[in-house]
């Protein structure tokens, strides 16, 4: 008989809580710093409680100013700390952009290996909250064309724990987005031991014959449950939680399409020039002639965002229904 | 020289009017009532579940009063940030206009794309911002070169932000290039001593904006931002200054927000109630009712009548807009660029 490891059932933010805490218990380097983190504990309560327990020099409580946030964390990196920098919201990362892009992303290229920039940049991401124009973005793309970056959107309080432990760990930065809809939608079952989940290592949530569902974030969950209502149909839909999208797990995909031979990519970032893009790309260089029906992309559509009044931000969404319909549609294709 | 009020809050026996008249008084006050009811509109819609965001200027009524008063209106610009409901009114936006916004109506300026409090309006000269602290401030410097360029004397910009705002480094080199350029542009610090959670003496080293100005090369002045009288003089100063051609300023008032950051933050989580009720001891709104009252400017009946009076305009700037339309699915489209688009051609 199987002992069954102890667990808890928690929430993302209570795991991206609990993992950002024994980090700081395992691993006195680890610092974390941001607008708010401190004596606020995060704007969503993510860091409650730290700044008493490590102490302000490792929980700072940062000016406004992003491009500092993650430049200071780039030299700490480089100088044997393991920050973990927060960007209050992923639309506030722009001001960062040169030192995430032309700073963190080059250390180890630049000095040829002398220095490194093992670092993670947190930030929620995404919509479906109300937050308009500036509270609500994806910035995935923006920074998946990146070299020397990684980027990791998990879904699960699970995903979540074995990713950002993986991340913390990684020897070069890591961008980790955490799509805010999620926090309080999503809970499940997370171990208490350690672990890790390789970056780059997509899971495949539902297996199925007929048609691949890939996605990540907020939609990993919606595509999961679309593809389960289509099961009583009769229609058999596997769907691919990317977990991470640089690096990008191009074997599963392959597999998985040489299986059903029908891609169905959905994000919620825009379509042009979105990770979309870049898996139909891959799909069409590797593996053209296993395919039975051209590639289809549900993105939401190539605006700047969602506005705030709740039509313009429902229409901006994608409804399960709708990624139903999309599948149905494709697996009679 | 006496001042409406002292720091310390105490009325002082003779006003300084700074040459402002009973009405301009008057109208001060009313702005400051006006811009209270309508904060606490902003609130009420949200408990009634009505609007599922509010975010309250309580506390910056002086300094914002004060401000738009030294405004010239059809001649200035302003390039305000999400706290100043107070400004916007003050020259000129309408209770109805700030509802549409609040109720993110299809006939709000930006057509319930942004969030409430995120007022723009080109007829008025305030210029459109995003959420993004500190963007704004490079963008009220170009409007000051435009200004310069084309020699429109007589004309200056007004750019408004919080004590946090002054760490982006946007607002460091929006100032250098103002002071280098000698542009016609005042930079109004808010100062209410807290950026969300974080207390002046962790967003800066020593703990006023305005010293900073002799770093660019610019003057630099504070004052008192409880006090809607001393703010008006230092704006328009300065106001003054940059509209004479001799160059930019920074002005730095000190107030309060006297509530949470916005309904989705508790700052009883981070800061004492001490703290907060010492402070609203001094709230200016009644405050300056009083001294308005003891100088004769104003009759306890005519300061309830001005009270009834905001009240009902915000109420029927209300019903108005609650019953305007919401923006519609296709309006997610238009105005990205001129005319139709498709990203691929
Ligand atoms: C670039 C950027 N970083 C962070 C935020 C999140 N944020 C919104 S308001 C705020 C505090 C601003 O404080 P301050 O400038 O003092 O203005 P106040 O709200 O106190 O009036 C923060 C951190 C943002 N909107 N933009
Ligand atoms: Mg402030």
């Amino acid at each position: 008989m199987a002992v069954a490891s102890p667990s808890k059932v928690m929430t993302n933010v209570e795991a991206v809580r609990s993992t950002l805490y024994d980090a700081l218990k395992r691993d006195d380097k680890a610092v974390i710093l941001g607008e708010d983190v401190g004596n606020r504990g995060n704007v969503f309560l993510i860091t409650k409680g730290f700044i008493e327990e490590f102490g302000p020099e490792r929980i700072i409580d940062t000016p406004i100013a992003e491009a500092s946030i993650v430049g200071i964390a780039v030299g700490m990196a480089m100088e044997g700390l393991r920050p973990i920098a927060e960007i209050q919201f992923a639309d506030f990362i722009y001001p960062a952009f040169n030192q995430i892009v032309g700073e963190a992303a080059k250390t180890r290229y630049r000095s040829n290996g002398e220095y490194t920039c093992p670092m993670v940049i947190r930030t929620p991401y995404g919509g479906g909250v109300r937050g308009a124009l500036s509270h609500s973005v994806s910035v995935e793309a923006l920074f998946y064309h990146v070299p020397g970056l990684k980027i990791v959107v998990p879904s699960t309080p699970r995903d979540i724990k074995g990713l950002l432990n993986a991340a913390i760990e990684d020897p070069d930065p890591v961008l980790f987005l955490e799509h805010k809809r999620t926090y309080r939608l999503i809970k499940d079952d997370v171990p208490d031991e350690y672990f890790t989940i390789p970056i780059g290592k997509a899971n495949i949530t539902q297996e199925g014959t007929q048609l691949t569902v890939v996605s990540y974030g907020l939609y990993a969950h919606q595509s999961l449950e679309a593809a389960r209502k289509l099961q009583d149909e009769n229609l058999s839909v596997e769907v691919i939680d990317l977990r991470s999208v640089r690096p990008m797990d191009r074997n599963a995909i392959l597999d998985s399409v040489r299986k059903t031979h029908k891609l169905l990519i959905i994000h919620e970032d825009n379509k042009f020039g979105g990770v979309g893009a870049e898996i139909s790309a891959m799909v069409a260089e590797e593996a053209l002639f296993e395919l039975d029906a051209p590639i289809r992309r549900l993105c939401c559509p190539d605006v700047p965002a969602m506005g705030y009044a709740l039509p313009l931000e429902e229409e901006y969404m994608i409804s399960t229904d709708r990624m139903a319909e999309e599948m149905r549609a494709m697996v009679r294709f | 020289m006496a001042k409406a009020m002292t720091s310390t809050g105490e009325a002082a026996a003779t006003l300084e009017r700074y040459g402002l008249t009973d009405d301009q008084l008057r109208a001060i006050f009313r702005n400051m009532l006006l811009q209270r009811q309508l904060d606490n509109r902003g609130f009420q819609l949200n408990r009634q579940g009505k609007i599922p965001f509010a975010l309250g200027s309580e506390g910056h009524e002086a300094i914002q009063a004060g401000a738009a008063m030294a405004f010239k209106r059809g001649h200035d610009i302003l390039a305000p940030y999400y706290r100043d409901l107070g400004l916007a009114v003050g020259i000129g936006f309408t209770p109805l206009e700030v509802l549409l916004s609040l109720f993110a109506r299809a006939a709000d300026h930006n057509g319930g794309r942004q969030f409430p409090n995120h007022y723009s309006s080109r007829k008025i000269g305030m210029m459109s911002f995003s959420s993004i602290l500190a963007a704004q401030i490079p963008h009220a410097v170009g409007a000051a070169y435009a200004i310069a360029l084309r020699k429109e004397t007589g004309r200056a910009v007004l750019v408004t932000f919080g004590d946090g705002t002054t760490s982006e480094g946007e607002w460091h080199e929006s100032l250098n290039f103002a002071a280098v350029h000698k542009l016609p542009i005042v930079f109004l610090c808010e100062n209410n001593q807290w950026a969300i959670s974080t207390p002046l003496h962790q967003q800066m080293g020593q703990p006023h904006v305005y010293k900073r100005a002799e770093g660019y090369g610019l003057p630099g002045e504070s004052f008192n931002g409880f006090d809607p009288l001393a703010t008006y003089d230092a704006v328009r100063r300065a106001m003054e200054r940059a509209r004479s051609g001799s160059g930019p300023s920074l002005i730095e008032g000190t107030c309060y927000r006297f509530l949470s950051h916005s309904t989705d933050d508790d700052d009883r989580t981070y800061r004492t109630r001490e703290e907060v009720e010492k402070q609203r001891a001094m709230d200016p709104v009644p405050r300056f009712e009083k001294i308005l009252i003891e100088n004769s400017i104003l009759v306890a009946q005519d300061a309830d009548a001005l009270k009834k009076d905001v009240l009902r305009e915000t109420n029927e700037a209300t019903d108005a807009a609650e019953a305007m339309p919401f923006p519609e699915a296709k309006d997610l489209y238009t105005n990205l660029y001129e005319g139709a688009w498709e990203p691929w051609q």
